[in-house]
């Protein structure tokens, strides 16, 4: 495979950004190494080819934001929104994440090794999240779609207001937001959740070690109890 | 928006290059904070009967020695200063209370920074950079420090509105974020004795917790008790003098992380002001979680 090299302290992120951006057909199945990226915004934002980049350090604000079809790994942490409105591909963090992983993904993976901030994977929409460690409170807030497999424990409001996105925890959960609600793991999801745990490299635990959580419906519709408040 | 950073030295040895080490972390959050700038620095305290008045005078062309001469004349004392542009510290012996007076009455123009021992205030309108060269942070020598980068969203940029705030002798604070409840707050403090000197959300957070450790909580009770009070963003980041402290709001809205390593204790909004320091690479980083208290000691 071809490898390219970027260090940030001599080329500008921009250009680096631009090359990327490129001709897909020119970038697939190539590696790009970006080195230094010290704390930069929006790296590898917006990658649209099959394409293998490796950041080798600590990223900031939206690092491979609007992924599709690129392997983008963080060899250290990610500031906010990493991942953020993923379509398709692989973000591999192998360090901490800030708040709002995954925000709003429709597809893709995102494999967090370590733990991830406040609000991860709000508004999920499709894409699968996994957690190596424990998330911070409010995570999965209104998450429509996809699954979120936590290995460590939820902080509070874990899946406030959410639709039809599947949550398995490992660890405990402070608190649960409103309309989520324990649910029993149908064969069906042991197996979702079986795959993602391979995915993200950790085929050594044990599914049924998790317990599932997932809207229990009641704010779907209008109930005629409020009726009195219109 | 704004950007805070915090440095505290652990190896003596690089104590006297601290401002050399804060310097790229603090024009590291000039996009944070391109406005306003500010840093309290801490080092070796003045003798025990003595005290260091920091004032700030507007204009750079303030006539210092005269000021020196007058207030030596004032209090029959031989007091020291270091001008510094249109910066003064001046170490007296004489008494805060009778110092304040009488340079509210003889030198209306000059704005008192702080009283303290052992730190030192200095904060101005420009970006980052321009502060820094103006007041020479780069060859500042300390053990630990404080600094912002502002972005002002709640009230106007002038100096006197440039973070930190102080509370109290050597206490400072520098904060990220936004308070919805400041003028609430204010009031609330108004009348029970507490002054103000601006319209700042911050300085309303900072007299906030100068007043509960006026009626004797220590910092930890005092910021729990800001966790009560205070509605809105912030992350917090307090200087004494022999320690630094953080808190971030239960919601994490604002960003802070840290490095510690074996010769420092590195704080700042984002990892971007954290990647030149020395051995970062060994450094454990990480970032606080929401409502809890991060101390650390000299």
């Amino acid at each position: 495979m071809e490898t390219l090299n970027f260090d940030l302290d001599k080329k500008p992120l921009r250009e680096v950004n631009q090359f990327l951006h490129g001709d897909a057909a020119s970038l697939n199945g190539k590696s790009i190494v970006i080195e230094n990226p010290n704390g930069a915004h929006n790296i590898a934002v917006g990658l649209k080819a099959d394409v293998d980049v490796t950041i080798k350090g600590h990223a900031g604000y939206y690092a491979a934001g609007m992924n599709q079809l690129a392997k983008v790994t963080i060899e250290g942490s990610a500031g906010s929104g990493v991942a953020e409105n993923m379509m398709s591909g692989v973000v591999h963090v192998k360090g901490f994440a800030s708040n709002a992983a995954a925000a709003t993904a429709n597809g893709g993976l995102l494999i967090i090794d370590g733990d991830a901030g406040l609000r991860c994977a709000i508004a999920l929409k499709g894409a699968d999240v996994v957690v190596g460690g424990s998330v911070g409170s409010f995570s999965a807030f209104m998450a429509q779609a996809g699954n979120f497999v936590i290995l460590g424990d939820a902080g509070e409001g874990l899946g406030d207001s959410i639709y039809e996105a599947k949550i398995f925890v490992r660890g405990t959960v402070k608190s649960l937001g409103a309309d989520c609600e324990e649910k029993t793991t149908s064969a069906e999801d042991r197996k979702i959740l079986a795959d993602l745990l391979i995915k993200a490299g950790h085929s050594d635990v044990n599914p049924d070690s998790f317990q599932q959580y997932g809207s229990a419906r009641t704010l779907y519709h209008f109930h005629v109890d409020n009726a009195g408040a219109y | 928006m704004c950007g805070i950073v915090g440095l505290l030295v652990r190896n003596q040895k690089m104590r006297d290059s601290i401002g050399e080490l804060m310097l790229p972390m603090l024009i590291g959050m000039t996009e944070r904070g391109p406005d306003s700038a500010g840093l309290a620095i801490f080092g070796e305290p003045v003798n025990a009967n003595e005290r260091k008045f920091n004032f700030f005078a507007g204009t750079a062309d303030f006539n210092w020695a005269q000021f020196a001469q007058d207030f030596d004349k004032q209090f029959s004392t031989k007091s020291s200063s270091a001008p510094k542009a249109n910066h003064l510290v001046l170490t007296t012996t004489a008494a805060p209370d009778l110092v304040k007076a009488w340079v509210k009455q003889q030198y209306p123009q000059l704005h008192l920074l702080s009283v303290g021992r052992s730190m030192d205030i200095y904060k101005d309108v420009g970006t980052p950079a321009e502060v820094a060269a103006r007041y020479d942070f780069k060859n500042f020598k300390g053990t630990h420090l404080v600094a912002h980068t502002r972005m002002a969203t709640e009230s106007a940029i002038t100096p006197a509105h440039a973070h930190p705030f102080t509370a109290g002798e050597d206490w400072c604070l520098v904060h990220n974020g936004s308070l919805s409840n400041a003028h609430s707050l204010r009031r609330k403090l108004e009348h029970l004795g507490i002054e103000f000197e601006t319209d700042n959300d911050t300085e309303a957070a900072c007299r906030f917790l100068q007043w509960r450790m006026r009626e004797g909580d220590d910092l930890e009770t005092a910021l729990n008790k800001g966790f009560e009070e205070l509605d809105g963003f912030y992350t917090l980041l307090m200087g004494t003098s022999n320690q630094l402290a953080l808190v971030r709001d239960p919601f994490g809205c604002k960003p802070a992380i840290i490095a510690e390593h074996p010769d420092y204790v590195a704080i700042a909004s984002e990892f971007r002001s954290l990647a030149h320091l020395p051995d970062i690479k060994n450094a454990k980083v990480f970032e606080p979680s929401p409502k809890e208290m991060y101390v650390w000691k000299l």
